[in-house]
């Protein structure tokens, strides 16, 4: 049997993590990372034809593969790639490599475990991304909660544990209910249809009959989501986690963990929900928008580098949300754009906040100051860091922030006005941030020793510059990739709401609503690309 | 004149295998050598040749003693689950008896005749047998319990769990004769064929509700459940095993073909009565565990929660509610077994060591054994891909099917608290420092084998579930049709 490229991509890591465990001894630590870092290495190469040879033209599923797993319950090992997955895989193997790399000196207890709980949890996030079978997803999302967990609890700060087991509970309160939605699906789909399966594209060209049931499982979806995200107010882990994370861990749950959540808004609830998607967008707008300037302001009076930077992704990540729910191309393309930007520049902020902890140990801003004179290099990309992660015009982060704006101004214009202050915000707490730790003079005497950039920080924070830049400078060959698939989903959800809308029509029509008859239906039905979300009574 | 009834082994073979085992080892602890090791060996061959002998018995269907035994494919099911449970509990048995200076023949002839007393209740085809079977499993594990003669705590376990056991006993008896006395007869079938014509019969359904109590006690269902935590505590640690794993599979197997076969009628009453002992096992066991230190006792309050779970399958009914526990109770069994076992293997100078602080930096000085407790309790969480996780899954699935949404909702929800006890042992073998006591793991062969039967065994149902769980429906389908 062939074997194709995801399957090799997702589970090349496991493998190697098992390889590793039975092999390579405990004592051998070099060996340890070395091997860690080639696996990680190794599966990035691996992932590289699904840049080469993906077809931006084509908005359905590319490199898929389908087998039995246990055909008697309908599920199916179903995987492939669309244009809004396929940046997400890329950028998972892309930064596994970087943050093995960057936890080289900082993980000095127990190596054996730290890489096979990394190569473990790659496995797992990759496969949450090309799954298309909701059992086989599940297994994915609800398997890698345990790396996590360990590389939290194990190598993170004083406050670990709490940390760690807040992290994993969150997760799986959400995802139980989800569980039960997923079910419920499951037998609703297969009662209407005759075929009991867990096909995500199966089950995505089922129409639910907008009501009760569709906005119960949107709820137990959006929930796991939400907290995954972490939409507010389901956000209070994330500063523990981010916090209390080793570096490495801290670097791939901002760049790639959190992306599950809204990569799942997008595979799951959009298209498999679109009803209540449009009903519920409102409130994910409100929720998004809170976000965005609560998570603002926080990190602004942060005097912890690293909690500044976490309440940050807050901020961000609203952001995406708010691109999502506009279910306008240019507001989803941007949010897909921004999730990598997100993963980009916030994995690389954490990357060297880790850098200077190394050299100090302490992430206090008040601590610092003046760092230019002493390290000029890192103070330079810190800047650029910091730069991207605000949106600066050249670099990564404005195009993604961008085109969310643009979505959510066709929308509504307040609702961009008011999203616009997120981005100056983000300039307030960034820039205030690195004129307190850069510039001015040098307070502290411990800061005048500090040793600039080793050589292998350079190759660990180039790689992601280049990437930074590059979509900052060329980003066409990222949002293009992802254009045609975002079009496909937003025409697909687009059909299904009015066609469960038409269908469901007579039987709503009460008094209340014949008032207005038409109205409702009819943006819907327009050509255009973009659905109306203004509350049809007035 | 009663007419004798034709005497027809081959249904109980499987049992009787069991049984003979039992007394061969009897016969043989008489004579020399002094060393009990070889008895040990004995048992577990005849567990295997009764594990064997259920190959070629598969869609055979033998029927005995006028339909009292059934050798059914869910009776072989069941034996299956029973002869791996006890065997498991042998092998952790050879090294820990010696270890703790209580090696004996009758341990093994104990453990055999109470194997043989579980798998005839999974072929009872009438309450006689039900009863009988339950006798014969209660009344050695009682003698299992309290192995540990100079411990009190073992007393204490043996003492309790005979005198609750014997009076919840007593419960099922009247429920039998009380069946008896409305339907004529103690013959599931004809149970079924008399009840049909009355439905709502007094007598029935009180006879259903001692029935219930006399077997929520041996499976440990909330109300019924305050002996488990002593017990599994007092216990030896093997027993305890069996005790969780083997006898509750037995009860199981029982109430499912009574509820399923003799009382159809009563479905509704009684489906009623579990949804909410199903809704109270899961969350009381849940909730309690969560306080407790002693992870003997936590796992005795857990595998009360995984009750509450499997009653969920029952309530939800059907062919797919009871394949689900079928499916469960094998992954129960490999699971709980293989975290009894782990349990077993680590050791304070001055006895067991059973109190979560000993565990405290296990992962440093012992990472396999950690690695491999991490591994059942992370199937007990329901962690894919591992066995717990996709028995979770069929149950829940079956109970949505049948439209029970939110005993699911509260099963789901439970599981996620359920998370947080099991994860702390996990946090205090991997993220503490150990706690100046001096903990050593005892190496053991045998011990080791059951460990690595078990992890096969929960990989397996976790990465490949289909096959197995094709097998639970089968075995099912005939009861629930």
């Amino acid at each position: 049997m062939p074997v194709g490229v995801l399957t090799v991509v997702t589970f090349l890591p496991a493998l190697g993590a098992l390889l590793i465990m039975l092999l390579v001894p405990r004592r051998n630590e070099p060996a340890l990372r070395w091997s860690g870092l080639a696996v990680s290495v190794a599966t990035f190469v691996a992932s590289l034809p699904l840049w080469t040879r993906f077809d931006a033209g084509d908005a359905d599923m590319q490199f898929e593969e389908i087998m039995r797993w246990m055909p008697g319950f309908g599920v199916g090992y179903h995987v492939g790639v669309d244009g809004i997955s396929v940046l997400l895989v890329l950028l998972t193997t892309f930064l596994m490599p970087v943050a093995l790399a960057s936890a080289w000196r900082a993980i000095e207890d127990r190596t054996k475990e730290f890489v096979i709980a990394m190569l473990l949890l790659e496995t797992g996030m990759i496969g949450v991304f090309v799954s298309l079978d909701l059992f086989l997803f599940l297994v994915f999302w609800e398997a890698m909660l345990i790396p996590m967990y360990f590389v939290i609890g194990v190598w993170g700060g004083a406050n670990r544990v709490y940390a760690a087991i807040k992290f994993v509970l969150y997760t799986m309160v959400g995802s139980a209910l989800m569980l039960v939605a997923i079910l419920a699906l499951y037998y609703q789909h297969g009662a209407a249809t005759g075929v009991y399966t867990f096909d995500l594209p199966t089950l995505t060209r089922y129409v639910i009959a907008p009501g009760r049931a569709q906005t119960l499982m949107f709820l137990a979806f959006s929930l796991a989501f939400a907290i995954k995200v972490p939409l507010f107010p389901f956000h209070t882990w994330l500063p523990d986690a981010h916090v209390e994370a080793p570096t490495a861990g801290s670097v791939i749950l901002a760049g790639v963990l959190l992306k599950m959540g809204t990569y799942g808004f997008l595979r799951f609830c959009l298209p498999l929900f679109p009803d209540a998607s449009v009903d519920y967008g409102p409130w994910v707008y409100a929720l998004a928008v809170i976000g965005i300037i609560y998570g603002a302001l926080v990190s602004t009076v942060q005097p912890d580098l690293k909690k500044l930077v976490a309440y940050s992704s807050v901020s961000h990540l609203g952001f995406v949300m708010l691109g999502l729910f506009t279910l306008t191309p240019q507001g989803m393309v941007g949010a897909v754009i921004q999730m990598i930007n997100h993963g980009l520049s916030t994995g690389a902020l954490f990357l060297m906040v880790g850098m200077i902890y190394e050299r100090r140990h302490t992430r206090l801003i008040a601590e610092f100051g003046g760092l230019w004179g002493v390290i000029p290099a890192f103070s330079a990309l810190f800047l650029i860091v910091c730069l991207s992660s605000l949106g600066l015009p050249g670099l990564n982060g404005f195009v993604g922030e961008f085109l969310i704006l643009v979505g959510a101004f066709t929308v509504d214009k307040w609702l961009g006005a008011i999203a616009n202050t997120g981005i100056i915000l983000a300039a307030v707490y960034l820039l205030w941030m690195y004129q307190r730790v850069a510039l001015g003079e040098i307070r502290h005497e411990a800061n005048r020793r500090l040793a600039d950039l080793t050589s292998r920080e350079w190759a660990v924070l180039v790689p992601v510059l280049l990437l930074i830049v590059w979509i900052g400078v060329y980003p066409k060959p990222f949002t293009s990739k992802t254009e045609v698939s975002v079009q496909a989903l937003i025409a697909q959800v687009e059909s299904k709401a009015s066609v469960a809308r038409n269908k469901t029509a007579p039987r709503v029509a009460g008094v209340e609503r014949s008032q207005e008859p038409s109205r409702r239906g009819d943006p819907r039905l327009e050509p255009t690309s973009r659905l109306s979300l203004q509350p049809a009574r007035p | 004149m009663i007419p004798a009834p034709s005497v027809d082994l081959g249904a109980l073979l499987p049992s009787l295998i069991v049984f003979g085992a039992g007394v061969l080892v009897l016969l043989l602890d008489l004579l020399p050598p002094r060393s009990k090791e070889h008895l040990g060996g004995v048992a577990l061959a005849g567990l295997v040749v009764a594990l064997l002998s259920a190959i070629p018995l598969w869609n055979r269907d033998a029927r005995a003693f006028r339909d009292m035994v059934l050798l059914d494919n869910y009776a072989l099911f069941f034996d299956i689950v029973i002869c791996y449970a006890s065997a498991l509990a042998v092998l952790m048995s050879l090294d820990y008896l010696r270890r703790n200076g209580v090696e004996s023949g009758e341990y093994y002839a104990l453990v055999l005749f109470s194997t043989s007393g579980m798998m005839l209740l999974a072929s009872a085809g009438d309450l006689l047998v039900v009863f009988l079977g339950i006798e014969l499993m209660s009344l050695s594990l009682y003698v299992l319990a309290g192995l540990f003669k100079l411990r009190l705590a073992s007393g204490e376990a043996s003492m309790k769990y005979f005198l609750l056991g014997a009076f919840a006993t007593s419960f099922l008896l009247y429920g039998i004769a009380l069946i008896y006395g409305a339907t004529g007869s103690t013959n599931f079938d004809r149970i079924a064929a008399a009840a049909a014509g009355r439905p709502h019969d007094a007598l029935v359904t009180i006879g259903l509700g001692l029935l219930l109590v006399g077997f929520g006690f041996k499976i440990s269902s909330v109300p019924f459940h305050m002996w488990a935590p002593d017990v599994y505590e007092g216990a030896p640690t093997s027993v305890t095993a069996l005790i969780a794993t083997g006898s509750k599979a037995a009860a199981f197997a029982a109430l499912i073909r009574v509820l399923t076969v003799a009382l159809k009628a009563a479905q509704p009453d009684w489906s009623v009565l579990l949804w909410a002992v199903a809704a109270v096992t899961m969350t009381a066991g849940n909730v309690i565990a969560i306080a407790q230190s002693n992870l003997k006792r936590m796992l005795a309050y857990s595998s009360i929660a995984h009750v509450g779970y499997m009653l969920v399958g029952l309530v939800a009914g059907g062919v797919s509610g009871a394949g689900a526990v079928l499916f469960y109770l094998l992954a129960y069994t490999f699971t709980t077994a293989g975290a009894f076992g782990s349990i077993l293997l680590v050791e304070r100078s001055d006895g067991e060591a059973v109190e979560v602080g000993d565990y405290a930096g296990l992962a440093r000085r012992h990472p396999v054994l950690a690695a491999t407790l991490a591994l059942f309790l992370l199937s007990l969480v329901g962690i894919p891909p591992l066995a717990g996780f996709v028995g979770k899954f069929y149950l829940f699935g079956s109970a949505v099917r049948a439209g029970y949404v939110w005993l699911t909702v509260l099963g789901v929800l439970n599981s996620a608290i359920a998370a947080y006890y099991y994860l702390r042992v996990i946090v205090y073998m991997y993220m503490r420092e150990p706690e100046g006591v001096d903990v050593r793991l005892v190496p053991s062969f045998a011990g080791g084998v059951a460990l690595a039967i078990a992890i096969v065994g929960i990989v397996l149902l976790g990465v490949m579930p289909a096959p197995f769980a094709d097998l639970a429906q089968v075995a099912v389908t005939p009861l629930v049709r």
